[in-house]
């Protein structure tokens, strides 16, 4: 099996390669790059993300051929798909960090900035927070509820539709941090940084 | 809950660990990739590594430990020490580093700090404030301690986070190494200034101390390095003290 990750300049992503690595030992084959044909002929796509919205939106943007590719695979084709941070906010249909910026649109939703009540909340909302598993998610197999996971971030993903939400976060708000929509997957905490809990999902996602 | 997070921090010089963990069962008590293994398999929330390598032709050495750390290590990682530029975090970000701390250079001269924000996200930039206390006021010091800037500490703290600083690591020049407890005026003053989190160091000698840190000092995160080195405290230990005072951590 092979799983891509897709390599579009969107920031440090050597962590991410690193756990799925870790992860797949021998059994499965991780690729990195950005490689259309690659990707279309991988078995499943990760799709990372650091920075703002808009670096990573203009980052896809700027491999000609890259958005058809993904939504190829992970619409036409419904393959398995993992948005990991900004990767799982492009999902969204707009993107206000920066500037007003269109998203992938394959989750109907927004991403905001995190509501700090008034300066009494910090941002980025970074640390250890605990997931309330909202949804049965496969990659969630094995997983207790409340476990911690790794967050950074200063904006949010808000979907229209409550029904893709698999867990939430309570920070200053109650803020949405992983989906599930058929084939497509993301998290707004890095999976990669959550220590042995964090690898497990990742494991799950191999797995599907 | 978002949890107060504690984080180890290993002196890494020429590419071995200074005042390692004496630990019977470890091979080799100055492998810094060892170590930080240790540490997150005890429940560290991230690792952080400050590079004190004095020579230039050994300063090479941290990106190799960064490689092999960030390959056993599934936690964040920060490092810090001798980061001069924009290519310098880049580098370190490359080899795995999650996060860069910065210090002298972004003293110097805050483009470094708006440039490899706005390149790699603020979540990987984190500025270290080195500040002693002179009458009412705090001053910046660079170069490890050696050079007084003058410059207010309070006031480049802000200047910071406005040029997109994901996080402050604010370390007392006056309690580093005397084990008396972090500066609590310091850390509260910077803490409220500013609406990034701030990690307390300098001066930690018991687990009061990194109480009084997240409690007086309103630090989001707690950085000490003695108390673990020596094995006078595990990271557990230090975890199941703070809980025990009604501090959120992650055990």
């Amino acid at each position: 099996m092979n799983v891509t990750i897709v390599d579009y300049n969107s920031g440090n992503i050597s962590s991410v390669i690193n756990s799925f690595k870790e992860v797949a030992r021998d059994k499965v084959n991780i690729e990195v790059t950005s490689d259309l044909n690659k990707i279309k002929s991988s078995d499943k796509v990760v799709l990372p993300g650091q920075g703002s919205f808009k670096s990573c939106v203009d980052a896809l943007n700027n491999i000609s051929g890259l958005v058809d590719t993904l939504n190829e695979f992970a619409i036409s084709n419904k393959k398995p798909l993992l948005g990991i941070c900004v990767g799982l906010q492009m999902f969204a249909d707009i993107g206000y960090e920066e500037t007003e910026t269109k998203g992938l649109g394959w989750i109907s939703g927004k991403v905001s900035k995190i509501d700090n009540q008034n300066g009494n909340y910090k941002l980025p909302h970074i640390g250890w927070n605990e997931i309330n598993i909202v949804k049965d998610s496969k990659i969630f197999k094995d997983i207790e509820n409340n476990s911690h996971m790794y967050f950074v971030h200063s904006y949010e993903f808000v979907p229209k539709d409550k029904n893709v939400i698999s867990a939430t976060t309570d920070y200053s708000s109650n803020i949405v941090c992983s989906v599930e929509k058929e084939n497509i997957f993301g998290t707004q905490f890095h999976p990669e940084k959550s220590d042995k809990t964090g690898l497990k999902i990742i494991d799950n996602f191999i797995n599907l | 809950m978002l949890k107060n997070r504690i984080i180890p921090c290993l002196d890494v010089k020429n590419g071995r660990v200074v005042k390692g963990i004496n630990f019977v069962d470890l091979k080799d008590a100055g492998d810094p990739v060892e170590q930080a293994k240790i540490y997150s398999d005890g429940g560290a929330d991230e690792i952080c590594f400050l590079d004190i390598t004095a020579s230039n032709e050994n300063r090479d050495t941290i990106y190799d430990v960064v490689e092999k750390t960030s390959k056993k290590c599934f936690v964040p990682l920060t490092v810090g020490g001798g980061v001069r530029s924009v290519d310098d975090i880049s580098r370190l970000l490359n080899c795995g580093a999650d996060k860069v701390s910065i210090n002298t250079a972004a003293v110097q001269n805050s483009e470094v700090v708006v440039e490899s924000s706005k390149k790699f996200g603020s979540q990987c930039i984190v500025v270290a404030i080195d500040a002693k206390k002179s009458n009412d006021k705090w001053e910046i010091f660079t170069h490890g301690g050696r050079n007084n800037t003058r410059i207010d500490a309070i006031e480049f703290a802000g200047k910071m986070q406005d040029s997109g600083a994901g996080e402050l690591l604010v370390t007392s020049m006056d309690r580093d190494g005397t084990q008396v407890g972090y500066d609590i005026e310091l850390m509260s003053k910077i803490s409220s200034k500013v609406n990034i989190p701030v990690i307390a160091s300098g001066g930690v000698g018991n687990l009061d101390h990194l109480v009084d840190g997240i409690k007086l000092g309103n630090a989001s995160a707690v950085l000490a390095a003695s108390i673990f080195h020596y094995g006078k405290h595990s990271v557990k230990e230090a975890k199941e003290y703070l809980d025990s005072k009604g501090i959120p951590v992650r055990i």
